[in-house]
């Protein structure tokens, strides 16, 4: 059904009348050289890399915004209370209740283990919620976080200064990557319940780098970040 | 004498329930409870069809492989989920039921000693079935002093109606944190235009962005006041994806936003493609001379509403 005030030409100038550019008219500008296809690269990526945690430098440094990655060995989860726990330990002078040391966190609340199987569904967590904490974490050794969505400028900055990095798992697909997890322990924090810190033993754990260590993000790279 | 007359006819107190019977349903409290427990069951592991078949049509009309890719991959996590038990995302949801309560329903009370209600029949069925599914507990008793989690996922957010009738609807939708977070409410001027209300729409959809889990399902309230344009917008999203407005110009407008929401090429996960969202659905209600209140409610792709009918 065609509604005579919403015309089919508006829809199909869509990209250059988007409320974006009214924050970033360069973007509407550009849209018109770029071919279309040439939008998505994330298709035309390169190989998968298969990355062992903990990281080292030249892992993190050998990492550029749209690859794909495998992760296997050990990863920390944490989410919002547990990092604020951490960050207060830190400020505390106190132990950590793991080494930050080339580790990997990732941003999960998983659901129980039901009977006979170690974790419930584990997807990521919005990512930016963690970002008043991160760069603490960072400074402090972290090497990857993985979570979903974007990451504000402070996180972005320390990533750049400390070389770590940010990989975007499937957010919603937590029953895909429940499979990639063949261990889980509390390691602290247990009165948090989901938001405890667990030790998960991952293989082949599939993300896609989102912020590298250089500055460039996957996101710039789509053209879809809100241009502020 | 008197033995045999009660034989023959029946007694005040039976001819009083037989009349009871006629205008109204008793429905057990147990009853409720355990259609509740089933729902917030199968919304935890089981992607409505409606959803998959348009998950798997965005896949096809993909013209970004990686995008493609991403979509496959949340087909794929259906059916692990359904074939594993697991439930589809980690974030089980708050729940939220709809409950379209026939006028001549009457619940019977359960087996404590307290009166009880359909809302204690509801509350009662999401405790039993996010304990049994072993679904996350993702409610805190209160939202700055403690924070401290009621360990049953209790209380739901209950909306009841009453509607004609001796039937029970119940729809349980469980909502995920992340998408609910980037949901948005503004009052616009009744003299508005049209562009500038999906100029705002596209943009709160636009700064959800990567973070709420796109593809999206956007549910759009329209009218009524500031409380009912917001529950409006979490109505439209207990549509069937399938079905649009009723009315042909509400109907242009869904079509409209949800060209220009994919125009933003934010595509599956952020990362690019045609499918910023799967389906924008709009409700509506009559408002006052002087509003026009708009409300965006974001749903992720995991978008989980399971209905019954008692």
């Amino acid at each position: 059904m065609q509604n005579p005030q919403f015309p089919l030409t508006r829809l199909r100038m869509g990209s250059f009348l988007n409320p974006l550019n009214s924050v970033c008219p360069a973007s509407c500008l550009l849209s018109l050289f770029i071919p279309q296809d040439r939008w998505y690269s994330i298709g035309d990526m390169s190989a998968i890399q298969k990355l062992q945690a903990p990281l080292s430098d030249d892992d993190v440094r050998s990492l550029r915004a749209g690859d794909q990655v495998l992760i296997s060995g050990i990863v920390y989860t944490a989410r919002d209370m547990a990092h604020k726990r951490l960050c207060e330990a830190i400020d505390a002078g106190e132990e950590l209740p793991f080494a930050l040391a080339g580790a990997i966190v990732y941003f999960v609340g998983p659901t129980p283990a039901p009977p006979g199987r170690v974790i419930g569904a584990a997807g990521p967590t919005t990512s930016s919620r963690m970002d008043p904490f991160s760069p603490t974490l960072i400074a402090h050794g972290l090497r990857a976080m993985i979570g979903k969505g974007y990451r504000g400028p402070r996180v972005r900055e320390a990533l750049k200064k400390h070389g770590a990095v940010h990989l975007s798992a499937i957010g919603g697909a937590g029953a895909l990557l429940w499979r990639h997890i063949v261990a889980a322990e509390v390691v602290a924090y247990e009165d948090l319940g989901t938001e405890a810190i667990r030790k998960l033993q991952v293989v082949d754990f599939p993300a896609v780098v989102a912020y590298d260590c250089h500055g460039a993000s996957v996101y710039e790279r789509e053209r879809v970040t809100k241009c502020k | 004498m008197r033995s045999e007359i009660r034989r023959t006819r029946p007694s005040m107190l039976t001819l009083i329930n037989r009349w009871l019977l006629t205008v109204v349903r008793y429905i057990d409290f147990e009853k409720i409870v355990e259609t509740v427990e089933s729902l917030c069951l199968s919304a935890a592991y089981e992607l409505p069809a409606d959803v998959l078949a348009a998950l798997e049509r965005a896949a096809r009309r993909e013209s970004s492989p990686g995008a493609a890719k991403i979509l496959n991959q949340l087909i794929a996590n259906a059916r692990i989920a359904e074939s594993e038990r697991i439930p589809l995302c980690q974030d089980t949801g708050l729940a939220v039921v709809f409950a379209e309560c026939g006028s001549q329903v009457a619940v019977t009370s359960g087996a404590g000693e307290r009166r009880a209600t359909l809302f204690d029949a509801i509350n009662a069925g999401v405790v039993a079935g996010f304990a049994k599914g072993y679904l996350r507990m993702s409610v805190v008793a209160d939202p700055l002093n403690q924070r401290r989690n009621t360990g049953s996922n209790a209380p739901a957010i209950i909306h009841q109606t009453i509607v004609p009738g001796e039937r029970l609807k119940l729809t349980v939708m469980t909502k995920g944190g992340g998408c609910e977070n980037k949901s948005q409410f503004r009052m616009f001027r009744p003299t508005a235009a049209g562009d500038q209300i999906i100029d705002w729409i596209v943009d709160v959809v636009a700064s959800a962005g990567a973070d709420a889990c796109p593809p999206f399902v956007v549910g759009v309230g329209m009218g009524g006041n500031f409380e009912l344009s917001c529950l409006l917008s979490k109505k439209a999203l207990c549509r069937n994806l399938d079905q649009r407005n009723g009315d042909g110009f509400y109907a242009g407008l869904e079509a409209e936003l949800l060209s220009q929401i994919n125009a933003l090429g934010i595509g599956p996960q952020g990362l690019g493609g045609d499918t910023t969202a799967l389906v924008c659905a709009i409700e509506t209600a009559p408002c006052h001379i002087a509003s026009l209140p708009v409300a965006v409610n974001i749903e992720c792709h995991s978008h989980r509403h399971k209905t019954a009918v008692i």
